[in-house]
């Protein structure tokens, strides 16, 4: 069978235009607030993105700090991830789900039972952040064994020769991350300098589906509409964050927001 | 799982940089690959390069002041009756603890590598305040991640790193302790790695600044095994040698050379308030290895993975996770670790510093405290050596509320 995640690609690019990859927490602020809040923006992103929280990570900024914060104090766990994603699917089978967060509750949970609790919601891929190329390749094989995408993350600091290994060894997508920074900094770097890192990495091997991520907002998402996907994140957070202080409904707000990025994108 | 002879502790990685196959690694993301590799390179070329050693000698010496003294504890000894007492101080060495040499190192490091900032983490606030004199010795801009918490319960430190002109970032995430100054400063670290070198404070994170801390703090039992045998004539048998554990990097220092010898290492982590179930003991409790900053440990966690919250008295030690290097040796059995509560180490911070010319911090009162449960049960041939490896001048404010009042 085919990925979800390869032909969700091979949709956008029929249709001319970059894949909008989302990024929310799983359990912000409630779960199942977080499950509407996926089935609303669901009908406009073409690859959803799903946290699961850890407490000490050491890679995001204040706005995934906010919401995985959020998560854990409503008592969010591993299993209630996994249901979450469940349920998702039941509605939305074809939508593909990425599962993306920290090597430690992994680790706990034990690689194999991970992954199978992964395949059996449905999960279609994994991109963990603090297990870097060539630790990964035991797990990275292990997830392809079982269908699910492995993503690799590239960044501006990784070296060309680093480049061609981890892409050989990658599965439909790969992660670059824009600049220096961690989830929700600012763009510090012109959306021209990130599409010519883009094309050099395009050019390691054209098939492969490169998505951009970190500092993409409603404001610089047009700038960037060149990349196979975008992946917005920090600015969701955010917004959900600012909705449960004004009690707005989040799924409606996050549905509104996610349409009018999708517009500014096609 | 086995130690090596004569091949230095922190080099029996494998090629995944992990000790005993199990503990330590680089568990980070993508963007801090190339910096870390970089790091990696021009440590392992410094470190066999003459002029450097000559320079870190220099400045050891020069600057740090070593050696620190190596005293008998006459009245403690008397008192308790049993074991020889002894006391490797060096909270002599300039700024007041150990953090000094790690410092001292990475200043140094940051100056080859071309780096014009530094940045890095402190908990009881030492290693902010070494890492704040040394940037400033050495010319480097300074900037310091510290927990809200810890800000508040070591002002003399925080104080101290103000006045050497850095700048103090305070940590309002979490338990606002010194888990999350560490998490904050790699965060910053991972935004601004192309200008900025990091200073762990401690034997934690991924592989090179565990490498590096260990690598310095080295010094210490470096001058240690030369007073030693001045004292006496050899490597006693029978000698025990104490330190508390927090990140474990006096620890380390404390017992490296001594390595290959018949010395019994004791490693005391913070048991806590006697009332509370929090501890900051990983190793003394059972806690599960995972992954905290980095690397894979002993750590206090939940079951799912999530980081635990700990408790201590002394800000040093409170810290969820404990040196790969002590989980390698811990499950060898080179050494033992056991933990000491608040209450206790607060009685030995007084006994101590009645007794003696010397008032150790919070820090060293937890492994003072085990010399006084230990030493009374041992013969007067066995020797304790304790490292005072902090000055409870940082502890006035606590102390005074604990204890009604403050002696030195």
């Amino acid at each position: 069978m085919k990925s979800k995640i390869a032909i969700a690609f091979k949709n956008c690019k029929r249709e001319k235009r970059t894949a909008l990859i989302t990024y929310t927490v799983a359990g912000d602020n409630t779960k199942s607030n977080s499950l509407k809040i996926l089935n609303a923006i669901s009908k406009h992103a073409d690859i959803l993105e799903l946290g699961f929280p850890h407490n000490t990570p050491i890679a995001d900024g204040g706005q995934i700090q906010g919401s995985s914060h959020r998560a854990l104090r409503n008592g969010i766990k591993l299993n209630d991830v996994f249901n979450i994603v469940k349920k998702f699917k039941v509605y939305n089978p074809k939508k593909p789900l990425i599962m993306m967060g920290y090597f430690n509750l992994i680790y706990q949970s034990g690689e194999n039972k991970f992954l199978k609790n992964c395949k059996a919601s449905g999960v279609d891929g994994l991109i963990v952040v603090d297990l870097p190329y060539p630790e990964n390749k035991n797990f990275a094989k292990k997830c392809k064994k079982k269908s699910i995408d492995f993503i690799q993350l590239l960044s501006p600091t990784t070296s060309n020769d680093r480049m061609k290994k981890i892409i050989k060894d990658s599965h439909n997508m790969i992660y670059y991350i824009s600049m220096l920074s961690t989830t929700g900094g600012k763009l510090k770097v012109s959306p021209k300098k990130i599409l010519q890192n883009y094309n050099k990495i395009k050019r390691i091997n054209r098939k492969k589906n490169i998505v951009i991520g970190f500092g993409i907002t409603n404001k610089t998402i047009a700038s960037l509409k060149k990349a196979d996907g975008l992946v917005v994140g920090s600015q969701l957070c955010k917004t959900i964050t600012n909705s449960l202080k004004k009690r707005l409904n989040t799924a409606k707000v996050l549905d509104k927001m996610v349409y009018n990025l999708r517009k500014k994108i096609i | 799982m086995k130690i090596k002879k004569s091949i230095p502790l922190i080099d029996q990685h494998d090629k995944n940089f992990m000790y005993g196959g199990k503990f330590g690694g680089n568990f980070i993301p993508e963007t801090l690959k190339k910096p870390i590799d970089d790091l990696t390179k021009l440590f392992e070329k410094l470190r066999k390069d003459k002029k450097f050693l000559k320079e870190r000698d220099y400045y050891f010496k020069s600057y740090i002041g070593v050696p620190t003294p190596f005293i008998k504890l006459e009245n403690l000894t008397s008192h308790l009756g049993g074991a020889q007492i002894y006391a490797k101080v060096v909270s002599e060495a300039n700024g007041g603890a150990h953090k000094i040499y790690n410092a001292t190192v990475h200043c140094l490091i940051a100056k080859k590598a071309g780096k014009k900032f530094i940045v890095g983490d402190t908990g009881a606030g030492y290693a902010g305040k070494m890492l704040s004199m040394a940037a400033k010795k050495f010319g480097l801009k300074c900037k310091i991640f510290m927990g809200a918490k810890d800000i508040k319960r070591q002002r003399p430190n925080v104080q101290a790193m103000k006045k050497n002109g850095a700048i103090i970032v305070p940590v309002t995430t979490g338990s606002q302790t010194l888990v999350d100054a560490v998490s904050e400063c790699m965060r910053y670290w991972v935004s601004n790695c192309d200008t900025t070198h990091m200073c762990v404070g401690s034997t934690v994170g991924p592989n090179i600044f565990i490498k590096i801390c260990a690598w310095s703090t080295a010094q210490i039992s470096r001058e240690l095994f030369q007073q030693v045998k001045e004292e006496f004539g050899e490597i006693p048998k029978k000698m025990k040698l104490l330190n508390c554990v927090g990140g474990g990097s006096s620890a380390m220092g404390f017992w490296n050379e001594f390595m290959d010898t018949d010395a019994e290492f004791i490693g005391i982590e913070a048991g806590g308030p006697k009332s509370s179930k929090l501890h900051a003991a990983p190793l003394t409790n059972g806690s599960k290895i995972g992954i905290l900053h980095g690397a894979a440990q002993y750590v206090i966690q939940d079951k799912e993975g999530q980081i635990g919250s700990t408790d201590s008295i002394s800000a040093g030690l409170d810290y969820p996770g404990i040196s790969p290097l002590h989980c390698f040796l811990k499950d060898t059995h080179r050494a033992r670790y056991t933990s000491v509560n608040d209450e206790d180490a607060l009685k030995a911070y007084q006994l101590v510093s009645k007794l003696e010319n010397i008032s150790p911090s919070l820090e060293p009162s937890h492994a003072f405290y085990e010399a006084i449960r230990l030493a009374p049960k041992l013969k007067s041939s066995e020797i304790i050596i304790v490292n005072s490896c902090g000055d409870s001048l940082k502890d006035k404010d606590i102390i005074k509320q604990k204890l009604g009042s403050y002696i030195r």
